[in-house]
């Protein structure tokens, strides 16, 4: 058994928001992937959890009326990977957190723990950092939306207030539109693994095919959080896409803005190995979708969902 | 305090008093005698405790009871037979020597189940992703992935 | 044969698919405590004082036990037959909770709960005031000048054990180079010397180390266990708890593997003791998988100070090693398993001028280091393969050619008289180069660029079947004849996964002439019923029990002819059974081929393989019906392609010749049926005349011992830039006898491969400076799943092995042996590195090809 003082199963996001308020030791569970696993370890025993799992609102993806896809945090990582919008308009997204754990964890863990919980190996964070994805917050004072880019403030730690409930990530058309992209999780296994770093990049090339308009490099482990590299994305606009030099230049460049740790699971050295080689491989994979015709389009509200 | 959850277990209508403190896998093992359903590692890393909740594979030392109420639990023992006839997977683990010590092996055929529902047939590198939420440590995964291959394989 | 080496269905395979098959905790009653270990927060120290208080407060705690408790007892836990001679016995060197602490988590105190989160919050309430010593995790460390003796009592410092090996007793590794300066010129010469390091690793068995106990009606404590060697834990029960062994009664249902994990006493002494405690109420001690991988045994860590000298024509002239190993904080299994590290390093290969090998076992205040799969042979291997390739690099050789010039030639005897009787080392190396392509492979990766390569290597190994004669080898088998016909087999001898129960339920078949389908065999061992054996390990079961299983299967045959005799009025030699029948038995005077042929040829022995071996006629022909004594066997060695075969007359005990017996025999076929056995059986038990009930109890001491084995061959994929290593193709090539039922043997090989790519590239224990591991868990420590594992390619070179009961030998270990040098000697070819220790992690592949100026 694990060791939960108080339990309580929230029915909705405000019942959520209301029952956190009132338990200042509360915790929330969703997929219970993480929250359980710290638990079993003697982490946060004794405490309150509010679970958010049955709450329906929580699931599923959205298309707003502008485009904007909307993910719902409690869907968790095999629906994601497998909902036509993902595989239609962000397949990378959807590639990531199909990296996550096994599929039994894929089946129970969710996006929004995966985000919440502010880890940096989290296998989405470094392709929602490229999407600059809106974090939906709901709490007693109403709703807020915070970028993720904006959203950790280190390792395990967010800007999420205790009383507030994650109900949705928002992804703008500008922020996929055109876009391919590709994250490429390194780990000591093939499966059954936290990253030992996460890399995606992301471009949009211009109409002829050509030139690099747009990229995007988002690291997971390269940082105590997830981060971006602005200037290496800067450098790579108007970049030819069949020039070899870019390879060279993003590689090279991440290393400026990364900072990566050294801990028992690998070398800071061993880690700036993998940030430059995997960005390497994770443009020329990009590139190569995009010469392959796989950007995606606006998406219309209407469209089929699952 | 206890809860009342209330579930079909292998096609049987339950209703327990559970504390909510309760992972389903304890709750199958001590209150319905499941226990084909194992415990490897109780934080999601080793699979032997997969059943299917409304057909799909979860490990349940991470699952606690209180969120199966109202849904289906399909265990190993649940695939049985009325006159004790074995699942086709479960033939095929036999059929390949698929068994060593036997302890991975509900979890994984509970997982093969799933594989097998899906009505889809499967290369060999795919079966190698769906099982990777299992470890076994006595077959190297060799009969088991052709006993599921045999099944749900694109050659079968 | 007609039961012996066809490939059954595992007897325990519906069980375990329906998940019917009960393991020790589903046996679990209701109201069973949950027990807690409470584990010190430092890796070296002394516990001064323990407070309960706050502890005893918690809701539903029952007992707390603190090492100031415990009885004054020190015992000791490996799963050796105990030794009646005082000087070989095992070290004693803990009790059941320990105020000296050897290592962080030692056991110092324990608490029985109603649950297990009374348990665990009652432990984290406990206080502990420590004397504490610097951590000792490395053998460095222990061997430091001042560094704490961790068992002042046993040893004055952290050697445990020292020893030394050498090929004759005047063998020196310098003198015998400037032999070879002499003899060769130092121009001609190769000479390599490296210090070579294997892991600590844990045996990852999915079933966790578990036991729960209860004092019966009878006053005796029983303890249900996941164990292999439920007769030793009944002893070293015994022995800890200072209780009569008679009073202890030990329970193995199935288990989810063991790989030696469980060839110890884990925690089943502290679990009786727990519930005599509680006044015999039944107590689990359930360990998490943390505990599992940090607190129960490890593989021992080792490290190798090597030299190697050969010509410069591939002759390979002499080596020596230093060669230590961590044992951790207690004894286990004491210097065995270092022992067979250095004999082992000494034996694979040849040295024309000789061999030094010296072992040290050493204590370290870090996990303890017992048993696991292949016991100290997988360190040998990656040490003597390792060596062996960077000798070959250096001197231009073909790797192959090299170990086929200079590996352990046929007809090997060692030092303690095992001797290598079916041969066919060089037959398999044969085998899996053809299947490699080798050739081809080691010429096209030979000029690669780019930063991707390939490369082709090879591990090869021996590995002695049980511990004969180093340690005593007995078992006992019983059998029933059931009312219907059919028998009951009951053995001690443990299924832990390796299919034990149906090969020896196949063995009881063939040798009685009852069919599979009517052998019964008892797969849970209870110590107060099952007859006594010492348990699964050390590959022994299948030679060791499968003799007593032969024997007490010829005795149980015995007694069918002669109650058949009495019933038919015919003398038992005019008789025999076959398929569940009792038959006239007719001599044909034409043989029944004994195996399926195979393309063997008789061949004149070479001469330097005769010395010890005169000619004469076959065992065969020598074992006669009723089971009396041969007197020779067959040698046999895989040469040049072709079986050749010698005749030995002076078997070590005569023993080994009624094991010959296979029950069919060359020159016997059955004729007329003239009785059912069920018949038979339902006269034997119900007679008014002659009722008798026909059973069969046999002890059979094996003093009987050869070698196995093997290779492996991979073809693999280096990405440098990334440090990832991908095999592309593997096959182990085994030599282990007959086999008893080759899809088993098959699949037992699959699992053998899969932990040697595991231990070539992944799994390690690691700890931080205050000696608390890292990593314990199955996220951390990395097992391979099924996507970082090829599809595997197996072969087996069958000899009849004159020792084995049906010419088998050991085959459960080896496989583990030869996969990791063969995937370091792959990475060598590929890129000219030559990696130094296991596992290669990606992060220490890097840093090789960084320093190498390859990325």
């Amino acid at each position: 058994m694990f060791d939960i003082e108080h339990y309580y199963e929230a029915k909705s996001v405000e019942d959520a928001v209301r029952l956190l308020s009132e338990h200042e030791d509360a915790e929330i569970i969703s997929g219970g992937t993480d929250v359980l696993v710290k638990l079993r370890d003697g982490k946060g025993a004794g405490g309150t959890l509010v679970s958010i799992h049955e709450i329906p609102s929580l699931h599923g993806v959205y298309v707003q009326p502008d485009g904007t896809l909307e993910i719902r945090p409690a869907t968790c990582f095999t629906d994601l990977t497998y909902h036509p919008l993902i595989q239609k308009y962000v397949p990378y997204l959807g590639e990531a957190v199909d990296t996550v754990g096994g599929p039994q964890v894929r089946n129970q863990g969710t996006i929004g723990g995966n985000i919440c919980n502010g880890a940096t190996s989290a296998d989405s964070a470094a392709t929602m950092q490229t999407l600059n994805a809106v974090v939906v917050l709901q709490g007693v004072d109403g709703v807020r939306r915070v970028p993720v880019t904006e959203f950790y403030t280190g390792p395990g730690r967010t800007v999420r207030r205790h009383d507030e409930v994650c109900r949705a990530f928002e992804i703008h058309p500008e922020d996929y539109v055109g876009f391919t992209g590709c994250y490429m999780k390194y780990g000591k296994r093939a499966a059954m693994e936290i990253a030992t770093l996460g890399c995606c990049v992301r471009v949009r090339l211009d109409q002829s095919l050509s030139t690099i308009e747009e990229a995007r490099i988002g690291y997971g482990v390269a940082a105590p959080t997830p981060i971006r590299c602005p200037n290496t994305e800067a450098a790579l606009v108007g970049k030819s896409v069949t020039d070899e030099g870019i390879y060279e230049l993003i590689g090279t460049g991440v290393l400026d803005e990364v900072n990566p740790r050294s801990s028992w699971r690998a070398s800071k050295e061993f880690r700036l190995q993998l940030i430059s080689e995997l960005a390497k491989r994770s443009l020329r994979e990009a590139i190569r979708r995009s010469l392959n015709h796989e950007a995606p389009g606006l998406a219309a509200p209407d469209e089929e969902r699952r | 305090m206890l809860n009342i959850v209330h579930m079909w277990v292998n096609g049987k209508e339950v209703e327990l008093a559970v504390d909510p403190r309760e992972s389903l896998l304890e709750t199958l093992r001590e209150k319905l005698n499941l226990t084909s359903v194992k415990k490897g590692c109780g934080v999601g890393e080793c699979g032997a405790c997969t059943v299917l909740i409304d057909g799909v594979a979860v490990d349940t030392c991470l699952y606690l009871t209180m969120w199966a109420d109202s849904k289906h639990i399909l265990t190993t023992e649940g695939l049985k037979g009325p006159n004790g006839e074995l699942n086709p997977i479960q033939q095929a683990f036999i059929d390949e020597a698929a068994v060593q010590c036997g302890f991975c092996t509900p979890g994984l055929i509970m997982t093969a189940v799933e594989i097998v529902g899906t009505g889809r047939k499967y290369t060999r590198e795919e079966l190698r992703k769906l099982i990777a939420g299992h470890l076994c440590r006595c077959t190297g995964y060799e009969n088991i992935l052709n006993a599921i291959e045999k099944v749900a394989g694109i050659h079968s | 044969m007609e039961s012996v080496g066809k490939s059954f269905v595992r007897v325990d395979a519906r069980g375990k698919v329906t998940g019917e098959a009960k393991y020790a905790n589903d046996l679990m009653p209701k109201d069973c405590l949950q027990a807690k270990v409470v584990r010190s927060t430092i890796a070296n120290g002394v516990v001064k004082s323990i407070d309960i208080s706050e502890a005893e407060k918690v809701p539903g705690v029952v007992k707390i036990v603190t090492c100031f408790d415990v009885p004054d007892i020190q015992f000791p836990t490996a799963g050796h037959p105990w030794s009646v001679e005082a000087a070989h016995q095992d070290v004693p060197d803990r009790k059941l909770l320990n105020t000296r602490v050897r290592q962080w988590g030692d056991d110092i105190a324990a608490v029985v709960a109603v649950d297990n989160v009374a348990a665990e919050r009652a432990a984290s309430l406990i206080r502990v005031e420590y004397e504490e010593y610097d951590p000792i995790v490395t053998v460095e460390e222990a061997l430091a000048p001042g560094a704490t003796p961790l068992h002042p009592d046993i040893r004055k410092d952290n050697i445990f054990v020292h020893t030394s090996f050498r090929t004759s007793p005047d063998f020196d590794y310098d003198k015998a180079k400037e032999r070879a300066i002499e003899e060769y010129g130092e121009e001609n010469l190769i000479e390599v010397e490296g210090v070579y390091r294997t892991p600590r690793i844990s045996h990852c068995h999915i079933e966790v180390c578990t036991s729960w106990a209860y004092v019966d009606t009878n006053g005796k404590v029983t303890v249900i266990s996941s164990t292999q060697i439920p007769h030793i834990t009944r002893r070293v029960i015994g022995q800890a708890l200072g209780w009569p062994i008679g009073k202890v009664r030990v329970i193995k249902p199935y288990i989810g593997g063991g790989f030696g994990n469980k060839q110890d006493v884990l925690y089943e002494p502290l679990n009786a003791y727990l519930s005599i405690v509680c006044g015999g109420r039944p107590v689990c001690l359930e360990l998490s998988r943390e505990e599992c991988i940090s607190q129960t045994r490890t593989r021992h860590a080792c490290k190798g100070v090597l030299r190697g000298l050969a010509t410069k024509d591939g002759k390979l002239l002499a080596r020596e090693g230093d060669i230590y190993t961590n044992k951790g904080a207690y004894a286990s299994h004491g210097h065995a398993i270092t022992g067979g590290i250095t004999t082992n390093f000494k034996d694979i290969m040849h040295d024309e001028y000789g061999c030094r090998s010296d072992g040290y076992s050493v204590y370290t205040s870090s996990a303890v280091s017992g048993a696991m799969r292949a016991y100290g042979v997988p360190q040998a291997a990656f040490l003597a393969d390792s060596l062996t390739d960077d000798i070959c690099y250096a001197g231009g050789f073909d790797p192959l050619k090299f170990r086929m010039e200079n590996c352990v030639p046929p007809g090997f005897v060692a030092s303690n008289g095992i001797t290598y009787y079916s041969y066919s080392l060089k037959e398999c190396m044969k085998r899996g180069a053809e299947f490699i392509h080798w050739d081809e492979k080691r010429r096209e990766y030979a000029n690669q660029t780019g930063p991707i390569r390939r490369g082709v290597g090879m591990g090869i190994f021996m590995y002695k079947v049980g511990v004969y004669p180093i340690s005593l080898e007995t078992s006992s088998a019983r059998m029933i004849l059931n009312q219907d016909g059919s028998i009951q087999v009951e053995l001690s001898a443990t299924e832990i996964g390796q299919g034990a129960d149906t090969v020896f339920s196949q063995m009881a078949s063939e040798t009685t002439g009852i069919t599979m389908d009517k052998v019964y065999i008892i797969s849970t061992q209870d110590t107060d019923v099952a007859p006594f054996d010492t348990g699964a390990y050390a590959s022994r079961q299948s030679f060791v029990t499968g003799k007593a299983v032969k024997k007490c299967a010829l005795e149980l045959r015995a007694r069918i002819l002669d109650y058949a005799s009495y019933m038919l009025n015919r003398p038992a030699e005019e008789l025999m059974i076959w398929r569940n029948n009792i038959c006239e038995k007719i001599h044909t005077g034409d043989p029944v081929p004994e195996r399926p042929a195979r393309d063997q040829a008789e061949e004149k022995p070479a001469e330097q393989n005769t010395k010890k071996l005169a000619l004469g006629g076959s065992y065969i022909d020598n074992s006669r019906n009723d089971g009396s004594v041969g007197e020779s066997a067959k040698y046999s060695a895989w040469l040049d392609g072709k079986v050749k075969e010698y005749d030995i007359h002076d078997l070590p005990n005569g023993e080994a010749a009624i094991l010959r017996d296979t029950g069919v025999e060359k020159d016997i076929q059955p004729g007329e049926v003239l009785l059912s056995m069920e018949e038979l059986a339902m006269n034997a038990f119900y007679s008014l005349d002659r009722s008798e009930h026909i059973t069969a109890e046999v002890t059979n001491q094996c003093k009987e011992n050869t070698f196995a084995s093997g290779c492996c061959f991979v073809d693999i994929e280096v990405d440098m830039p990334l440090g990832k290593v991908k095999v592309n193709n593997i096959i182990n090539v085994h030599d282990s006898g007959t086999l008893l039922n080759p899809k088993l043997a098959e699949a037992q090989v699959h699992g053998g491969m899969s932990m040697g790519i595991g231990y070539a590239l992944t799994e390690e224990i690691l700890y931080n400076e205050k000696g608390r591991p890292l990593n314990a868990n199955l996220l951390d420590f990395k097992i391979p799943t099924a996507m970082d594992v090829p599809d595997y390619h197996v072969e087996f070179l069958e000899m009849d092995d004159p020792m084995g009961p049906y010419g088998n030998k050991a085959l459960g270990e080896p496989p583990a042996i030869p996969v990791a040098p063969a995937i370091r000697n792959a990475i060598l070819h590929a890129t000219g590195v030559s990696m130094k220790e296991i596992p290669m992690t990606q992060q220490k592949l890097v840093a090789a090809f960084k320093e190498a100026g390859l990325i």
